[in-house]
C-alpha cells in the first residue's frame, strides 16, 4: 500500500492505482471525458487534471494517467486546477458545443462565456472508440491518422475495415455522442451500429419540457425513420 | 579492413597510422556537409580532383573532403594546411588558381577573407573573428577528420578513449567520470547525463537494456546535429560504446530523421567500418564486451524528438509522447531499460575522456560544464554554428562571433531554442547562457538554435509563424496542446490581420498559461513560449497593433500602405518591376502607389537606392 495526501486526506491505495481511481473511491469528484473504466488510460482530454507537488515544483498532471506515488501531495480543486479546468471547458465549448456532455460538464464548472471564433466541430479525438475498438472487441478497425490539426479518427484510407463487425461499441462510448452514424451513405459508415442503440431521449420520459441538446439527434432520427 | 582482435591490436594500427602520415604536406580542405554541398562544394571537389590528378600533384599536394566548418556563410570555402590559409565563398575558376598557389607555395591575396569593420584581409582561419572567439571543441574534429575514413578519425586520436576504458575495465569508474565532469544532456531539458546513466546501470539487467542516441533535430534553422552527424559520426559511435559499457546496454539505436540523407550516409558507412574493424559487435576488441547500433530513420515528426514519443516510434507505433512516470529509464523501448541522450551529449562523452573530466569541467561555469554548439542564423552578419563555452554573454555571440547586424536596422531579439523557445530582447544581451538563465528569461536552451531579429521584425509575426509550425506538429494527443496551439495561431492571426483587441490579448495570454500548464510533453509546455515572451518583452508591438492598427515593422501586410516620398528621382525602376502595376507617374517625376491595386510585396522597396519608398 501507498500512502498519500488528497486535499490534505491521508489515504491509502494499493500500489498501481492512478490519482483517478484513488481521489474517486474516497469521494473526490474529478471530471473526465476520455477516461472509461476497463479501457487503458489515455490522458487526452485533460480534464482530469489534479495539482502535484509543493512549492515552484508544483504541477498539473492528468489524474487518469498518474500512477500514486508515497507521499504525494494531490489538490484536486486547487485554484490553479479550476482555472485550467475552465479553459478547456471552454476550449470544448468553442469546438464542439453541440455535445450535451460538454454543455453539462461546463455548466457545472461555472464557465459561463465562450470567447472563441465558434467551430462546430463533433469529434474531440479523445480516442475511446479506439482504445475500445482494440483493447474490447480486439478489432483494431479504427484508429488516429495524422497529427497536429489534421489529426482524425477513421479506418485506414476511409475504406470500409474488414475488421469491422460492425458491433457500435464505439459510438455506444463515444462521450460526446459522436462519430456519427453516416448511415445515408452505406459506403462510409465506421459500424453501422447505430441502429441498435436505444435513443438517449427514452431516458428523459416524463420529464417534457427537457430539451435536447442534439441538432440533429441520432438515435432520434433513425427512429423517426 | 581486418578484425581487430584485442586492444593491442588496435593501439598498433592507431601507432602505425600515426608514424604513416605526414603533417608537412600542404592539404586542400573542402567542406562539404549538407551547407557546403548545397553552395557548391561538389564542384570545387571535382575541379581539385582533377587538377591535382592531371598535373600529376596527387602526391605533393592531398585533399581532404570534410563535413561542415560552421562557417556556412562563407560557404563554399577551402582551407588549406598546413597554413591554415583560408578562402572564402570559392568560385569554380578560382579553384584552379589556389591548386596551383598550393603548388607554387603561396597565397592568393586577392582571394583572402577580408573583414566587413576594419577591411583588413586575414589569412588565417584561425586568425579570422568567427572563429577567433570560439571554443570548438567538437567542431574542430569537424575540421579534421574525412567522415567516411574510421582510420582517419583513429589517426586524430579517434576510438583511443574507448579502447583505454576497456582496458580499465571498470564500468562504475566511467560512470564517475561522467558524473563528475558535470555534463548535462544537450538535447534541451539539462539532465546530467552521468545521473541518467547510474540509473540505467541500476536498473535489473533481465532482458537487456537499450541506449539511444536522439538525432531527431526538427528545430526550424537548427542544424548542429546534422553537422556532427555528418562530419564526425564515429564521435557518436564511440560516445554510444563508452555509454553502452558504462550503463551495461547491449544495443543502441541512433534514430535519425530521413530529411538528413548525408548524415545517414555517412552513418550508414561509419557503423559498417566500425562493425568491419571489430569496435562494434560481439565481443568487442576480443573483450567480453557486446554492443550493436542499429540506424533508424524517423518519418518527419517534430515530436518524435520527444523522449517517449520517439521510443513509440521506434517501436513502431504512432509518435506520442506518454506518461512519465515510468521513464523511459525504467521501461523504454518494448518495456526495457532506456537511456537517451542527444547526438552533442554523445559526441561530448569522447572528450570527457580524453582528458579527463576535471579537465572538461574547467570550460563552462560551475553548474553548466563544457561547451554548446549554437546554429546561429536569421539577421547577423556571420550565420553558421558557433561552439562557445557555456556562460557565454548573448552579446559575443551575436556581435563578436555572429559580426552584428547584416544592415542598418538594430538587432532587437534574439529566439533561442527554435520554435518553442522565447524571445530575448537586445536589453537582455548581457546574460550568460546557460540552462537556468535561459529559463528565467522566458526561453529555454532547446537544442540550440539562435535566430537573431531585427527591428524590421514584428514579433507577433514571429510567434504567428512558430504557432504555425507548432500547431502542424503537435502529435494532437493533447486537447489542450493540439486546440490551445490552433486557438492561438487564430487569434495571432487576427492581431495580424488588425482584427484585435485587448480582449483577445487577455485571452491569449489566458490561454497560453493554460497550454503550458496542462499539457503532457516538453513540445506541449513550451508551446506558448513564443507567445509568453514576445508578451512580456514587446507588448508594446501588439497594443501597437490593436489599438492603432499599425505594424511597427511593416511586416504585416493587411496594417502597412506603401507610398513614395520626395526623394523619388522618378527613375522608374519600381514601375517596371511591380507585378501588380500599382505604380504611375511621369518619367523624372514623383512616382504615385494606388493602394488599390498594391499587392504589398515590397518589390519596390527593395529595388529603390535612394530610400524613397516608406511603409506606413
Amino acid at each position: 500500500m501507498v500512502s498519500l495526501h488528497i486535499n490534505g486526506l491521508e489515504i491509502a491505495a494499493e500500489e498501481g492505482t492512478t490519482l483517478l481511481e484513488a481521489s474517486r473511491f474516497y469521494g473526490f469528484p474529478i471530471p473526465t471525458l476520455c477516461h472509461m473504466d476497463g479501457l487503458s488510460p489515455y490522458g487526452a482530454c485533460r480534464l482530469c487534471l489534479v495539482e502535484i507537488g509543493e512549492g515552484a515544483k508544483a504541477k498539473l498532471v492528468t489524474s487518469c494517467t498518474y500512477p500514486v506515488e508515497e507521499g504525494l501531495k494531490v489538490r484536486t480543486a486547487s485554484s490553479r486546477v479550476i482555472k485550467a479546468r475552465k479553459m478547456i471547458l471552454e476550449l470544448l465549448l468553442g469546438s464542439c458545443p453541440q455535445s450535451k456532455t460538454i454543455q453539462d460538464l461546463a455548466s457545472a464548472s461555472e464557465v459561463r462565456t465562450q470567447r472563441f471564433k465558434q467551430e462546430y466541430e463533433d469529434c474531440i479525438l479523445c480516442g475511446r472508440c479506439v482504445r475500445m475498438c482494440e483493447e474490447q472487441m480486439m478489432a483494431k478497425a479504427i484508429g488516429f491518422r495524422s497529427r497536429g490539426e489534421k489529426r482524425s479518427i477513421g479506418t485506414p484510407f476511409d475504406i470500409q475495415s474488414e475488421d469491422c463487425r460492425r458491433c457500435g461499441a464505439c459510438l455506444y462510448i463515444c462521450p460526446t455522442c459522436q462519430l456519427r452514424c453516416t448511415y445515408t451513405e452505406p459506403d462510409r459508415p465506421i459500424c453501422g451500429g447505430c441502429a441498435n442503440l436505444s435513443p438517449p431521449c427514452l431516458e428523459k420520459e416524463g420529464a417534457e419540457d427537457m430539451m435536447c441538446y442534439m441538432t440533429p439527434c441520432v438515435a432520434c432520427e433513425i427512429k423517426k425513420d | 579492413m581486418e578484425k581487430l582482435k584485442s586492444v593491442t591490436d588496435f593501439k598498433r594500427l592507431q601507432e602505425r597510422l600515426v608514424a604513416d602520415r605526414d603533417l608537412t604536406i600542404p592539404t586542400l580542405v573542402i567542406p562539404a556537409g549538407t551547407c557546403g554541398q548545397a553552395s557548391g562544394a561538389n564542384d570545387l571537389i571535382r575541379i581539385a580532383k582533377r587538377e591535382l590528378l592531371s598535373k600529376k600533384l596527387t602526391e605533393k599536394i592531398h585533399l581532404r573532403i570534410t563535413g561542415c566548418h560552421g562557417f556556412c556563410e562563407m560557404e563554399p570555402f577551402v582551407v588549406v594546411e598546413p597554413r591554415g590559409t583560408f578562402y572564402p565563398k570559392v568560385g569554380l575558376k578560382e579553384m584552379s588558381q589556389i591548386v596551383e598557389a598550393i603548388e607554387k607555395g603561396t597565397v592568393l591575396e586577392g582571394l583572402l577573407w577580408v573583414d566587413g569593420e576594419t577591411k583588413k584581409t586575414i589569412e588565417k582561419k584561425d586568425d579570422i573573428p568567427f572563429f577567433h572567439d570560439q571554443v570548438r571543441t567538437i567542431l574542430v574534429r569537424n575540421d579534421k577528420i574525412d567522415p567516411i575514413r574510421i582510420y582517419n578519425y583513429i589517426e586524430n586520436g579517434g576510438y583511443s578513449a574507448m579502447t583505454r576504458i576497456l582496458e580499465k575495465g571498470n564500468p562504475e569508474w566511467v560512470r564517475e567520470e561522467v558524473k563528475t565532469s558535470g555534463l548535462r544532456g544537450r538535447g534541451g531539458a539539462g539532465f546530467p547525463a552521468g545521473l541518467k546513466w547510474e540509473m540505467l546501470a541500476q536498473q535489473p539487467n533481465g532482458n537487456g537494456k537499450f541506449i539511444i542516441c536522439n538525432a531527431d533535430e526538427g528545430d526550424p534553422g537548427a542544424y548542429m546535429d546534422r553537422s556532427v552527424l555528418e562530419g564526425n559520426p564515429h564521435s557518436i559511435i564511440e560516445g554510444m560504446i563508452i555509454g553502452a559499457y558504462a550503463t551495461g546496454a547491449i544495443e543502441g539505436v541512433i534514430y535519425v530523421r530521413n530529411e538528413y540523407p548525408l548524415a545517414i550516409k555517412h552513418l550508414v558507412i561509419a557503423l559498417r567500418q566500425a562493425r568491419e574493424l571489430g569496435l562494434l559487435g560481439k565481443n568487442v576488441l576480443g573483450t567480453e564486451f557486446t554492443f550493436d547500433i542499429h540506424l533508424m530513420r524517423g518519418a518527419g515528426a517534430f515530436v518524435c524528438g520527444e523522449e517517449t514519443a520517439l521510443i513509440r516510434s521506434i517501436e513502431g507505433k504512432m509518435g506520442e509522447p506518454r506518461q512519465r512516470p515510468p521513464f523511459p529509464v525504467q521501461k523504454g523501448i518494448d518495456g526495457k531499460p532506456t537511456a537517451i541522450n542527444n547526438v552533442e551529449t554523445w559526441a561530448n562523452i569522447p572528450i570527457i575522456f580524453e582528458n579527463g573530466a576535471e579537465d572538461f569541467k574547467r570550460t563552462g561555469t560551475k553548474k553548466n560544464s563544457g561547451t554548446k554548439i549554437f546554429s546561429l542564423v536569421g539577421k547577423v552578419k556571420y550565420t553558421g554554428l558557433v561552439e562557445v563555452p557555456m556562460g557565454t554573454t548573448l552579446y559575443k555571440v551575436i556581435y563578436d562571433i555572429g559580426g552584428g547586424p547584416v544592415g542598418e536596422a538594430k538587432i532587437k531579439a534574439v529566439q533561442t531554442g527554435g520554435p518553442s523557445g522565447g524571445c530575448i530582447p537586445a536589453k537582455l544581451f548581457d546574460l550568460t547562457i546557460d540552462y537556468e538563465n535561459l529559463t528565467q528569461a522566458g526561453a529555454i536552451m532547446g537544442s540550440g538554435g539562435m535566430i537573431v531579429m531585427d527591428e524590421q521584425t514584428c514579433m507577433v509575426d514571429v510567434a504567428k509563424y512558430f504557432m504555425n509550425f507548432l500547431k502542424d506538429e503537435s502529435c494532437g494527443k493533447c486537447f489542450t496542446c493540439r486546440k490551445g496551439t490552433q486557438r492561438m495561431y487564430e487569434i495571432l492571426d487576427g492581431i495580424t490581420r488588425g482584427e484585435g483587441t485587448l480582449e483577445s490579448l487577455d485571452l491569449l495570454e489566458e490561454l497560453a498559461i493554460t497550454v503550458k500548464d496542462t499539457t503532457l510533453c516538453g513540445l506541449g509546455q513550451t508551446a506558448p513560449n513564443p507567445v509568453l515572451s514576445t508578451l512580456r518583452y514587446f507588448r508594446n508591438e501588439y497594443l501597437e497593433h490593436i489599438e492603432h492598427k499599425r505594424c511597427p515593422a511593416g511586416v504585416c501586410k493587411e496594417l502597412i500602405t506603401y507610398c513614395i516620398n520626395k526623394n523619388c528621382t522618378g527613375c522608374q525602376l519600381c514601375l517596371r518591376i511591380c507585378p501588380s502595376e500599382a505604380i504611375t507617374g511621369k518619367k523624372k517625376e514623383l512616382q504615385v502607389i494606388d493602394p488599390e491595386k498594391c499587392i504589398k510585396c515590397g518589390a519596390c522597396k527593395s529595388i529603390c537606392k535612394l530610400s524613397a519608398i516608406d511603409i506606413l
